[in-house]
């Protein structure tokens, strides 16, 4: 890689807003857009006049495929009043609103604007489970899909790669499941705000109701070990190792840093931005790595000058539980290996020495793709600024926090720091 | 042979046509299969045709009960879930591949087991399909029999 990056000038965020995540009949993109807008222009501590903003970035992967509409661009500026300002959808597969916060982050930095509304939107529970597993398979690689992969298949494999090689098993990606869903009742934006402790007493309770055989769970793992409750969707990939079908909408509100403190006298500072690319299963490096997430890191360490070990916490894609596993290591948080010993030790709860997915990440939060990347981002605001209630951080003087968007089989992958100063 | 594009086209008329095919370069001697028109190793697009032992090893695997149409109108659903992974050739390069032949209970498949190829037709007329699978070499020696 060239020596270190670093952007024109520089670029804070100063507002944010995400739709609640869900399986909604009654609301479509523009009515969960709506939602996420409304709640920005609250969180902007001095007001915004939407006149301000210069361009809007989209985030989509496939409206087109989901809903049989595309070109969600300039839908959504007349939906909030900016026409006629440049509307532009940018589409990385499950990565889509982290590129559209990159190219906002670009835009202000090359001078050219100063106010530029990001986000990110996607609209998926009105197709069946297997056209939703068809539409996100779009975005595997040629190869994989010519012979019937879909996505819980790609990590289900690289699974069985990463037990053979390190001696994990799937034990240890219940542990994720199970951290994840701790957190996820602290967040009232979650599709699945509930523990697995939770949800397994409802089994049992709904068993005793209707009189027939009572489950004979005592712990969380017994209920993710019975395939009655979790059964394989693409082994050893099982039902709560994936994330939910789910209909969001997220955004941000960047501007140049030299203009923060007309928005906010506590802006977040985009410290470090990376994105990289990769090849799919059978032409990657390894099968127990994503190149393109080391290349976004490197990209984002170099930009700021930090290392793994000054992110306080981190928000990282967990489309599946597996995918969480990789991603800690290839962020440097834990070496190549030791993420599932890591994460069964219990480092990454949110008490622990590196909360990982304090939100409940994609498997309780949601993952309406094109707006989960900068969902992510928005977790890290909430974190930074203290606006993350029962679910913050404990015991801790948080300014730096990062989040890791990937999309396809490791095809694109993004990492941003941000900062507050 | 030595007319066809080093495309995914022509590696799939190959694939109808029983063989496993790939491009080698001249110059550093890397191996891509699928074929590659420019070598990604040393970038240079001095490249011909090597057709593949058929043998490797799994390198990894998943057995899945949600899959695509054209997987269910095949027949394959929850309870009849199919195996598709990664095999690594003898040559170096690994290929995505159906799986056949191994054991239903994916916790008795071992990654490592030496594989062979195997060419599955589906389909007829236009619909007509050749999909590369891989299923372990004792297999289809029993099969042989």
């Amino acid at each position: 890689m060239k020596n270190r990056r670093k952007l024109g000038r520089g670029v804070a965020v100063v507002g944010a807003g995400m739709s609640k995540f869900g399986m909604y009949k009654d609301k479509d993109s523009k009515d969960l857009f709506f939602e996420a807008y409304q709640e920005l222009l609250t969180s902007v501590d001095k007001g915004l006049d939407p006149t301000d903003i210069d361009a809007l970035y989209v985030g989509n992967f496939s409206n087109d495929f989901f809903m049989h509409q595309s070109h969600w661009g300039p839908i959504l500026s007349e939906l909030i009043g900016v026409t006629p300002i440049p509307a532009t959808r940018t589409e990385g597969a499950c990565a889509s609103s982290a590129l559209a916060f990159r190219e906002g982050v670009f835009a202000i930095a090359s001078g050219f604007y100063d106010v530029v509304l990001v986000g990110g939107v996607e609209e998926m529970s009105k197709c069946s489970t297997e056209q939703v597993a068809e539409g996100l398979a779009l975005a595997a690689v040629p190869y994989e899909n010519q012979v019937g992969f879909t996505f819980p298949g790609v990590f289900g494999t690289i699974a069985t790669a990463y037990f053979a090689k390190y001696g994990a098993s799937h034990e240890n990606l219940m542990d994720i499941t199970i951290k994840s869903h701790n957190n996820a009742p602290l967040n009232p934006k979650a599709q699945f705000p509930y523990t697995i402790r939770d949800m397994m007493n409802q089994k049992i309770e709904k068993a005793k109701a209707k009189g027939g055989p009572v489950p004979q769970w005592q712990t969380e793992k017994d209920f993710l070990r019975d395939p009655r409750a979790n059964p394989p969707v693409a082994w050893p990939m099982h039902l709560y190792d994936c994330c939910p079908i789910s209909d969001g909408a997220s955004c941000m509100l960047l501007v140049a840093e030299e203009i923060a403190k007309n928005f906010t006298d506590d802006p977040l500072h985009v410290a470090g931005i990376g994105q990289g690319s990769g090849r799919g299963l059978n032409s990657a490096p390894t099968l127990t790595s994503f190149e393109a997430t080391k290349r976004a890191a490197e990209e984002a360490y170099g930009m700021s000058g930090l290392t793994p070990k000054d992110i306080q916490f981190a928000e990282v894609h967990d489309c599946f539980s597996m995918a969480e596993l990789l991603h800690i290591e290839d962020l440097g948080f834990f070496k190549a290996g030791e993420g599932y010993k890591a994460v069964s030790e219990g480092l990454t709860r949110l008490d622990g020495p590196m909360p990982i997915n304090t939100s409940g990440g994609l498997k309780c939060k949601g993952h309406p793709v094109g707006a989960t990347g900068v969902s992510q981002l928005i977790e890290v605001w909430n974190q930074l600024r203290n606006k993350a209630g029962k679910r913050r951080v404990p015991k801790r003087d948080l300014r730096i926090g990062a989040a890791h968007n990937l999309g396809g089989t490791g095809g694109t992958s993004t990492f941003t720091i941000l900062e507050r100063r | 042979m030595g007319n066809r594009a080093f495309s995914d086209i022509s590696y799939q008329q190959f694939l109808a046509e029983e063989k496993l095919m790939g491009s080698k370069c001249n110059q550093c001697s890397a191996v891509f299969v699928p074929p590659r028109p420019i070598c990604t190793e040393c970038l240079k697009s001095d490249l011909q045709w090597v057709e593949a032992s058929g043998k490797g090893k799994l390198a990894a695997f998943t057995c899945i009960s949600i899959g695509p149409a054209f997987m269910i109108a095949e027949g394959y659903d929850r309870k009849n879930p199919y195996f598709v992974g990664v095999v690594e050739l003898d040559e170096g390069p690994r290929v995505d591949v159906r799986l056949e032949g191994l054991a239903s209970k994916p916790d008795e498949i071992k990654v490592g087991t030496p594989m062979t190829v195997k060419f599955l037709h589906r389909g007829e007329g236009d619909a007509e399909k050749t999909y590369l699978a891989f299923e372990p070499v004792q297999a289809q020696r029993s099969v042989a029999r």
